[in-house]
């Protein structure tokens, strides 16, 4: 046994590590089929959509869709740096911003679900029936607790609207009662299940949601509920490794017959969540 | 008799080692091929001299002229020894003073032989007894082939067996020519081994005797208080 | 209470029935932390040693640094590595954005720090005890490093485990830099996460237990390694 050995064995040590690292770069950027990043947003991922419809295309396209699942603010910045190659949310106002600005080639729409308040079945607020604008008034008159996701979302955003839309100033009815999560849709649900408090929720998130508590809901049907997504190409000529060919085939597929007839497919406990609604040519 | 000029000439050395003075102006000058055992009593400057010599400690005033550089060693009172088999332990020193990779294996296995550790090469060092750990820092010291072997109490921490054995080794080192520095607290060790004694007090070499001479009549005041034990602590 | 007791039982069905995907998340999460425990290992150690045996202007300063950075904010790091990796962002055209080679870097950022102010502590212990003999026998502070480094080498196996336990538990920079992308980069601990944002928390505490017993069976493992070294090697 050679003095050497214990430097040796350091060495090796280090050979193992640096061989660990780069077989996980090569892995990671070489010999991969090809991929496409999506910013999306955490409703259609914790309702299970992508998971039940993105083989689909995969099987169609040979692409590997990756979706990195974020708020709707969130995913736009994303697109914005040129994080994503397509981005896939639903705040049509931000959107239109989106392709305004240049970071986004058409915005195409794709499908809508709904919104739903949801609260304590007992509804000490009395905010239950089919009118979200009346709903929330009774809701901020009684201080009952009110979880808000607060994190720039499309959910959020949309919550904004509402507000305003009934003559509430948030600003300066705000109080202890209305709770900022700064979170997702899910981790919003959980903090409103456990401190029983009324919430926006997107319908599909709601039903694939398990702790429910005493959570039910109180508002639905609204025609002011509806809630629209859209997909956007990044633009190319703002990220010019954007993977546009690939993005533009998932794009296709997504307002084709095949695609929406994949999302209007896909159920919770018999209920569709999603309705396609694309526009054919765009 | 005209001697020539010393292996290591030290003037005027002062060491200072938390506010005190450890070594106060000492000056020494070390022969080739001689044996000196340094005496004196606890707190005489015999460990910082040694290890100032060696160039472990730099003094803050004096001067240490090498004749010509030379391989040294030390060996201290506890031997350290690394987390590895007693034979590699002694590869590790050769390895470290540039031997080639072919020679280490040779050198360390005959070096442990004349220590009397072979047998017990392949086991980890540190589960060897006191004695045989004080024969191995030998043999590690003893591969380098020294010219100057310093050693600090070596035998202060044995049992008279191991501390008999230990003296055969630093005897049969002397004998093939390596410059020994010892120090020690054992007069009868310093009468075995020495042929010449230094004397420190307070930080000074106060005498230089031949071992025969220093023992039968020592020439300072304060050699002779030490040999009857009546030295007082400095 | 009850329902953790079933979450331990639905924990074993899980690990019994072998499900691919989890068996593949789990896998991954393996990979990914022990490459990250690796790395950070190959930065910290050397870096931990170098500063325990090293006299240059700062060190204390560099002391205190290292040891603030064992409270690093995990978040934060997650942050400046998706900064640096994202398109817009310095290293952007190398695409690692969202693949498990973020994950690891990020990972490495936190074990780092860790592995060297530990090492840092013991590698200071270990130099107090060796630095008279290792500079007798010629070796520079440099050259001590790597011997240091292998003679703790015990002490040192336990804090690679701590930076795997580090890199195995990290939940906020893994979601960050790795988008938790189902099949790609979706680690025991995103999943967890993801499963208690669907509500489903029988299933994320599931997965915890299945993530606690993984994490044991590595030290378990670590823990034969060492005890099998010491009865060879001592």
């Amino acid at each position: 046994m050679d003095v050497t050995l214990p430097r040796r064995r350091l060495c090796f040590g280090l050979a193992a590590a640096l061989v660990a690292a780069s077989s996980l770069i090569t892995t990671s950027t070489l010999a991969q089929p090809t991929f496409i990043t999506i910013a999306s947003t955490t409703s259609t991922e914790q309702s299970g959509l992508f998971k039940e419809m993105l083989p689909a295309f995969t099987k169609a396209t040979g692409i590997e869709p990756r979706v990195v699942a974020l708020g709707t603010g969130q995913a736009l910045d994303m697109g914005r740096r040129g994080d994503a190659d397509v981005v896939f949310v639903h705040d049509q106002v931000a959107e239109e911003k989106f392709v305004a600005d240049g970071f986004g080639v058409q915005r195409l729409e794709v499908m809508y679900n709904d919104f739903v308040i949801v609260g304590p079945r007992v509804d000490p607020a009395k905010a239950r029936g089919k009118d979200v604008l009346e709903g929330l008034r009774r809701i901020a008159a009684a201080r009952a607790p009110f979880a808000s996701r607060a994190d720039k979302s499309g959910t959020h955003a949309a919550e904004l609207r509402y507000w305003q839309a009934a003559g509430i100033d948030l600003g300066k009815e705000k109080g202890p009662w209305y709770r900022e999560t700064g979170s997702g849709m899910g981790p919003t649900l959980n903090t409103a299940s456990g401190l029983n408090a009324y919430a926006l929720a997107d319908r599909g998130t709601w039903l694939a949601f398990k702790n429910r508590g005493d959570l039910d809901i109180v508002v639905e049907g609204d025609q002011r509920l509806f809630n629209q997504y859209g997909v956007m190409l990044v633009n190319p000529a703002k990220h010019p490794h954007v993977k546009k060919d690939a993005g533009q085939k998932f794009i296709d597929w997504v307002v084709s017959p095949a695609g929406q007839a994949a999302i209007a497919a896909y159920r919770i406990d018999g209920q569709q969540l999603f309705f396609p609604n694309a526009k054919p040519g765009g | 008799m005209v001697e020539s000029p010393p292996l290591l000439a030290a003037r005027d050395l002062t060491v200072v080692l938390g506010g005190v003075k450890a070594l106060d102006g000492l000056s020494l000058d070390l022969m080739a091929g001689r044996r000196t055992v340094i005496l004196g009593a606890n707190g005489a400057g015999k460990s910082v001299l040694l290890r100032t010599l060696h160039g472990l400690i730099a003094p803050s005033a004096g001067t240490l002229s090498w004749a010509r550089p030379h391989r040294q060693a030390m060996v201290f009172q506890r031997p350290v020894m690394l987390r590895r088999s007693a034979i590699d332990n002694v590869t590790y020193a050769l390895s470290v003073n540039g031997i080639p990779a072919k020679e280490r294996a040779a050198r360390a296995a005959s070096a442990l032989e004349r220590v009397g550790l072979a047998p017990i090469a392949e086991r980890p060092a540190r589960a060897l007894s006191g004695g045989e750990q004080q024969r191995l820092a030998l043999a590690r010291a003893w591969a380098l082939k020294p010219e100057i072997l310093f050693l600090d109490e070596p035998t202060a921490s044995l049992d008279p067996g191991a501390s008999a054995e230990v003296e055969r080794v630093i005897s049969a080192i002397a004998d093939e020519g390596t410059r020994i520095v010892m120090t020690t607290h054992h007069l009868g060790q310093a009468r075995r081994l020495a042929d010449e004694i230094v004397f420190l007090h307070a930080g000074r070499t106060v005498e230089r005797t031949p071992v025969a001479d220093f023992f039968r009549q020592p020439a300072s005041k304060e050699a002779s208080l030490f040999l009857k034990g009546e030295l007082p602590w400095t | 209470m009850f329902e953790i007791f079933a979450s331990l039982q639905a924990a074993w069905a899980l690990v019994n029935g072998a499900d691919p995907a989890l068996a593949r998340i789990v896998a991954l999460s393996l990979e990914l932390s022990l490459a990250a425990a690796l790395l950070g290992a190959a930065i910290g150690l050397p870096l931990g040693a170098l500063v325990a045996v090293g006299r240059f202007p700062g060190r204390r300063a560099v002391i205190v640094a290292l040891n603030a950075l064992l409270g690093l904010p995990s978040v934060v790091v997650g942050l400046l590595v998706y900064l640096m990796l994202s398109r817009a962002g310095p290293l952007g055209s190398w695409g690692l954005l969202f693949t498990p080679t973020a994950i690891v870097m990020a990972q490495s950022l936190l074990v780092a720090p860790i592995v060297a102010a530990l090492a840092r502590q013991t590698c200071e212990d270990a130099w107090r005890d060796y630095e008279e003999q290792l500079t007798s026998l010629g070796v520079s502070r440099a050259r001590a490093v790597p011997t240091l480094l292998w003679d703790a080498r015990y002490s040192l196996l336990t804090t690679v485990l701590a930076g795997f336990g580090r890199a195995a538990s990290e939940v906020g920079a893994v979601m960050i830099v790795g988008g938790n992308i189902d099949g790609v980069t979706r680690v025991m601990t995103t999943a967890i996460a993801l499963e208690t944002s669907k509500g489903d928390l029988p299933l994320a505490l599931a997965l915890g237990f299945v993530l606690i017993l993984v994490v044991l069976v590595v030290n378990a493992a670590a823990y034969g390694l060492r005890e099998w070294s010491v009865r060879r090697h001592g």
